[in-house]
């Protein structure tokens, strides 16, 4: 699921599109907008601590099949948190999981990687060495 | 004390048009967009996150455009938005060592495992103004360089494994996180309490109580062990699904700052720690809250309280602008019962006053009265 909500929504319909006919499904709860409170620690690695808040959709389909998907995503785009949701349950059904993988999932991670290449070598071109100097009244 | 009045409907609704053609100005220039605020006036679009208390970049741009670029306005409109939502739930801590880097200094180590990065900063330009910029139609395509694989600890990891430096505080599984948004700030405060004030406090608040305490107000001997900015992975704990869900990914900076040492008969000397972490890319305000984080533990390090960055209670009292800017600014509105009354007792003072100079104690008493 951590390729499915890096997906853009557009890009999930389309990706979803490429797996073929869809089962049967009905959402189990419409998709809605609230809010995660963001923790971090104490000096990186210690006790938790209330950072603030962040805008999150979620939801849940079930497939005609039975399998249940649960979508949350950051943001407060409802379709792509059902999208994330439907992808979840197929993933977790026999017949799709394969289709999902190949048409949805190894997309996402290819542009991913690629994105982040592109952001690691231009973070790489500021990598500073720095040098301490030798005073000359050291030197005797 | 503030009175209700009635009136100024029409003055009132037609100030408010006035105001959103004042916003909009020229309308023979194009209008800002959203994508603009958000893409290219990003460390404004960053601080109204952090202050706002919530992550939502599309938010913040429009609360910016609507505030006209007011941004304790705009973060005021954040934290209205804010009050709106349910919440779903907490997310597990972040891991700010496993931080996609985008950029990681230290001014305490210059060769440090995984390196330096200087990543988009202001550091080293001169200051001097771009004419350039002012030309429009400005893209430089940045240059790139084969990234060197390992992982970047964070350095006061690497202190702490030689016990040069305390450890960070272990969370007790018993004891709840204080959260500020659901209880009101009581004092004495414990720390996860006062890094949530401090997180979501004006940045120039805590920058001048940062300085202060670099000019001896509370000096605590600084270092930036590491400033790191860059994303981190968000989780949530979904009760349904039984285990942690990934969420997406957010930009924060965390600012480590190395401090003063200090002993006792019982323990060896080591350097003492103040922390900071923001939203997005606020580089001043994560160190200005390590420094200030720093002199709030003097209770918790058995050092004098005698500077105000280290007086916990007027620090957290202070450092929220929705609340400050709601109590100076309230001082707008009609006061006019109020003052009628002071304006009352002043007279009679006054008349009591000229009474008793000029020795009439007919007349005081009758003003007494």
């Amino acid at each position: 699921m951590a390729l499915v909500v890096e997906g853009e929504t557009a890009e999930l319909a389309g990706l979803l599109n490429a797996v073929g006919e869809l089962p049967l499904h009905e959402d189990l709860r419409r998709a809605e907008c609230g809010l995660v409170m963001v923790r971090g620690r104490i000096g990186g690695d210690g006790a938790p601590f209330n950072l603030g808040e962040a805008t999150v959709a979620r939801a849940a389909v079930r497939l005609a099949s039975g399998e249940v998907g649960f979508g949350y995503v950051l943001g407060r785009d409802r379709e792509k948190a059902r999208l994330a949701a439907l992808c979840d349950a197929l993933l977790q059904s026999d017949r799709y999981r394969a289709a999902v993988e190949r048409h949805v999932l190894d997309p996402i991670r290819a542009r991913l990687a690629a994105e982040r290449k592109h952001a690691a070598d231009r973070t790489a071109a500021t990598r500073v060495e720095f040098f301490t100097l030798v005073r000359g009244e050291d030197e005797r | 004390m503030y009175v209700a009045v009635k009136g100024g409907e029409r003055a009132i609704e037609n100030a408010h048009r006035l105001l959103a053609s004042a916003r909009r100005g020229d309308t023979a220039l194009p209008e800002l967009s959203l994508e603009q605020i958000s893409g290219q006036l990003t460390l404004a679009v960053d601080r109204v996150m952090t202050e706002g208390s919530l992550y939502d970049r599309e938010l913040a741009a429009l609360a910016i455009k609507q505030a006209r670029g007011d941004l304790v306005e705009a973060i005021f409109l954040l934290r209205a938005f804010r009050a709106t939502l349910p919440r779903f739930g907490m997310t597990e801590a972040i891991d700010t060592a496993n931080m996609e880097i985008r950029r990681r200094i230290s001014a305490t180590f210059k060769d440090l495992p995984g390196g330096q990065v200087l990543g988009p900063t202001f550091d080293y330009t001169h200051r001097l103004l771009d004419p350039t910029l002012a030309e429009g139609e400005h893209s430089v395509e940045p240059a790139s360089a084969a990234p060197v694989d390992g992982p970047m600890p964070r350095v006061t990891d690497l202190l702490a494994s030689d016990d040069l430096i305390e450890q960070s505080p272990n969370a007790d599984p018993a004891d709840p996180v204080g959260d500020l948004t659901r209880d009101p700030l009581g004092f004495p405060a414990d720390r996860d309490l006062r890094l949530q004030n401090l997180a979501r406090g004006d940045e120039g608040f805590l920058l001048a109580l940062g300085y202060s305490t670099q000019r001896g107000f509370g000096r605590t001997h600084p270092f930036a062990g590491e400033i790191r900015l860059g994303e981190v992975e968000i989780e949530i704990f979904a009760e349904e699904v039984g285990f942690a869900v990934p969420l997406g990914r957010l930009t924060v900076t965390e600012c480590q700052m190395i401090n003063q040492f200090k002993g006792s008969a019982t323990e060896a000397p080591c350097f003492t720690r103040g922390y900071g972490l923001a939203f997005g890319h606020c580089e001043r305000k994560a160190m200005a809250m390590a420094l200030v984080d720093r002199a709030l533990r003097a209770r918790e390090l058995g050092e004098e309280v005698k500077a105000p960055a280290q007086d916990e209670e007027f620090v957290l009292s202070h450092s929220d602008n929705v609340q400050a800017t709601g109590f100076v600014e309230h001082l707008k509105l009609p006061h006019y019962v109020d003052f009628q009354s002071e304006l009352g007792l002043v007279r009679r003072l006054r008349a009591e006053f000229q009474a008793l100079r000029s020795g009439d104690t007919s007349l005081a008493r009758e003003a007494a009265e």
